[in-house]
């Protein structure tokens, strides 16, 4: 198979990420998909520490540090400026921001700046956890996984709500383009990073990105894991452009594999009970369903 | 040219002047008539701007921040609980360095409900790294608005500055306001031109992790310092602003009938007119009574009120807010900027005007009639007045 990744490397060597992080493959990924034209914000998050110490940094972009819950916020201060100076033309601006950030905290400055109509790209990094300050849980976290603050024990208190689907709020947004994307799957995650580039507009993308630390996995196995998790079709791979839904990597149900095989990978999910397991497996099977019902109903014509 | 406006409109007229190239803004009572009279001088293809409708204030200040990043000039204007949710970013402004001027209504903070004047807000803010002004007239609002954004984007200053107006009492009433020229207004400002800006053909990162050992200690003194030259500054521009527009507020502090006075009145805000009047009336009768309405709160007038306290016999400080646990916050700063001479003056303290209580003539002849009479603050050293109990 012919590998079509930008050559430019954009994110240079030298990043503060741990072994195996999907968070960093994310944005390097990113970058060689929007090129140097481009403006980042981001606010705490793992990514306010990867970049490096000042002075230094690895991204070879304009990068702005914000607060916690201002991602939103400062993109769209960003476009506006751009736009006021005349520069708009050509540049791309991206808040990139981890689930905490984007699911929690700053989900009401998100939602203003996509409801505004900025032409942003707002990039979410998931791994599900607030791992940067150390692995507690985030609306993000599935239902069952062990976080420090749903630390199980004898009580079994993991998590205990499925997680918030982000995605759908955002598309619910009537923005022009929603999406997912892997970081199993950098073709497709760079040709929807491209797509964002040339659209006018808001724009959300999701990208699965685990983490080794905060999951209990060895850090080799990362893209092995992320593939599983669409493969189980927890995290499916799909887009939403203008209203019409697009499923990039249908799982044929012959295809499908149990949840339990996703839920074995990983350390956080090592005291699950049967009963819990099979509650997550049937939430996938209904998210999934609803999904594919989308793609029915309002799916790119024919 | 001559207009009749309110405060708030003197204010949206000033960031219009002043050219601000992005607003970004949130509505809230008693304010909103700003966000409302820029929305129109854009409908009306006066006043080309990027507005940004944010959802709350902290977005609002969220914005500004980034927007001067990118080297755009900046307004967002607020009040009372939108001022406390920015607080988070107005520590963020001044330690990015970003110029950003702002408005805010003083108004009380609930609860109970009250959207009344109270200094409260800003007061609360004192330690966020801002400049901080108060304004006594519509034309004052106007004409600090210019001389604030001149000061905060001088490049060895570089710090946000937010001006105050009582609500209602200013941001509702109108008066005749002296509207300077735009030619004028630009020869004076000129264009915002930062030395750091975000550029994709210079990337550089703002912001970035500092460890204890690095430059963090060494950025806030920069902003320490930076507060200091703003001093030289303030002074500088006003006599600047004078040459050219014909009106000044005396700097720090605007002086009133202080030269021979016994007893100066130390007020900040609208209360300070109503002062006036009753220094007058007192003068009528021979009593040397005078007002040093406080202009800056930050940097802090430390010369200015020393060189008060060398004629002055008794100091009588009016606050429209209160810490509690302590006493008005503008009485314990005077205080503290005497401490090192030689003869202190008695210098007394008076909570006054909270959730827009009216300041009246009588109060303010209460407080004088109380202060020619304290000869020892030790066992009362501040007063509520006109407190119902």
């Amino acid at each position: 198979m012919k590998i079509t990744l930008p050559e430019d490397e954009i994110m240079e060597k030298g990043h503060m990420a741990c072994l195996g992080c999907g968070g960093a493959l994310a944005m390097r990924y990113l970058l060689k998909a929007l090129g140097r034209k481009t403006m980042v914000a981001i606010p705490a998050c793992c990514w306010a520490v990867i970049p490096g110490v000042f002075p230094y940094s690895c991204l070879e972009v304009p990068l702005q540090y914000v607060a916690f819950e201002a991602t939103g916020a400062a993109i769209s201060g960003i476009e506006a400026a751009l736009k006021a100076k005349g520069k708009k033309e050509g540049t791309t601006v991206v808040g990139w921001a981890g689930d905490g950030g984007t699911l929690d905290i700053g989900i009401q400055a998100l939602s203003g700046a996509v409801e505004r109509g900025h032409d942003v790209k707002y990039v979410c990094y998931d791994n599900e956890a607030y791992m940067n300050t150390g692995i507690q849980r985030s609306s993000a976290t599935p239902k069952g996984a062990w976080t420090t603050t749903t630390p199980v024990g004898n009580t079994r208190f993991w998590k205990k709500t499925n997680k918030k689907n982000i995605v759908e709020i955002m598309a619910a947004h009537d923005i022009p383009y929603t999406c997912t994307a892997s970081v199993a799957y950098p073709e497709d995650l760079i040709k929807k990073a491209k797509k964002m580039k040339d659209i006018k507009g808001p724009c959300y993308m999701h990208i699965y990105a685990p983490c080794p630390t905060g999951w209990k996995y060895p850090p080799e196995k990362t893209i092995e894991l992320s593939r599983l998790a669409t493969e189980t079709c927890i995290f499916p791979i799909y887009e939403v452009t203008y209203g019409k839904y697009k499923l990039n990597k249908n799982i044929r149900d012959e295809k499908k594999k149990p949840v339990l095989e996703y839920l074995k990978t990983q350390g956080r999910f090592r005291k699950l009970d049967e009963e819990t397991v099979q509650s997550i497996q049937h939430y996938v099977d209904d998210e999934w369903i609803k999904l594919k019902k989308k793609v029915e109903c309002f799916g790119e014509e024919k | 040219m001559k207009k009749v406006l309110s405060g708030n409109a003197a204010a949206a007229y000033g960031s219009k002047l002043a050219r601000a190239e992005v607003i970004s803004a949130y509505p809230i009572t008693p304010q909103t008539k700003i966000v409302e009279k820029i929305a129109d001088l854009i409908a009306v293809g006066e006043f080309e701007t990027e507005f940004v409708k944010v959802e709350s204030e902290h977005s609002a200040m969220a914005a500004a921040v980034s927007a001067s990043l990118v080297g755009a000039r900046t307004f967002t204007a607020t009040s009372s609980q939108g001022l406390l949710l920015m607080h988070e970013i107005l520590h963020w402004a001044s330690a990015s360095r970003t110029p950003i001027v702002m408005v805010n209504i003083n108004r009380a903070l609930a609860p109970p409900w009250s959207v009344w004047a109270d200094h409260t807000d800003t007061v609360a803010q004192r330690d966020t790294g801002w400049m901080q002004f108060y304004c006594e007239s519509c034309q004052e609002v106007l004409d600090t608005m210019l001389q604030l954004y001149k000061i905060a984007e001088d490049k060895d200053v570089m710090l946000p500055a937010m001006l105050s107006e009582d609500a209602f009492l200013l941001s509702h009433t109108s008066e005749i306001v002296d509207m300077p020229d735009q030619d004028m207004v630009d020869d004076f400002l000129g264009s915002f031109e930062p030395e750091n800006i975000m550029d994709v053909d210079n990337p550089m990162s703002f912001g970035s992790l500092s460890m204890p050992h690095q430059y963090f200690y060494e950025f806030r003194y920069k902003i320490a310092e930076a507060m200091e030259i703003a001093r030289s500054k303030i002074l500088e521009v006003e006599k600047d602003f004078e040459k050219r527009f014909g009106r000044s507020y005396g700097g720090f502090i605007d002086l009133y009938r202080c030269d021979d006075a016994e007893i100066v009145l130390v007020a900040a805000g609208s209360m300070s007119s109503t002062i006036r009047v009753a220094i007058d009336e007192l003068r009528e009768k021979g009593e040397k009574i005078g007002l040093a309405r406080l202009r800056v709160f930050r940097p802090f007038p430390i010369e200015e009120f020393r060189e008060i306290a060398k004629k002055a016999k008794k100091i009588g400080v009016l606050d429209r807010s209160f810490c509690f646990g302590y006493e008005g916050a503008f009485f314990t700063e005077i205080k503290s900027a005497l401490f090192d001479i030689d003869e202190r003056p008695i210098v007394k303290g008076y909570v006054v005007g909270l959730g827009g209580r009216d300041v009246t003539l009588d109060v303010i002849h209460e407080i004088i009639d109380d202060c020619q009479a304290t000869t020892d603050t030790r066992t009362e050293p501040f007063k509520w007045i006109g407190l119902s109990r």
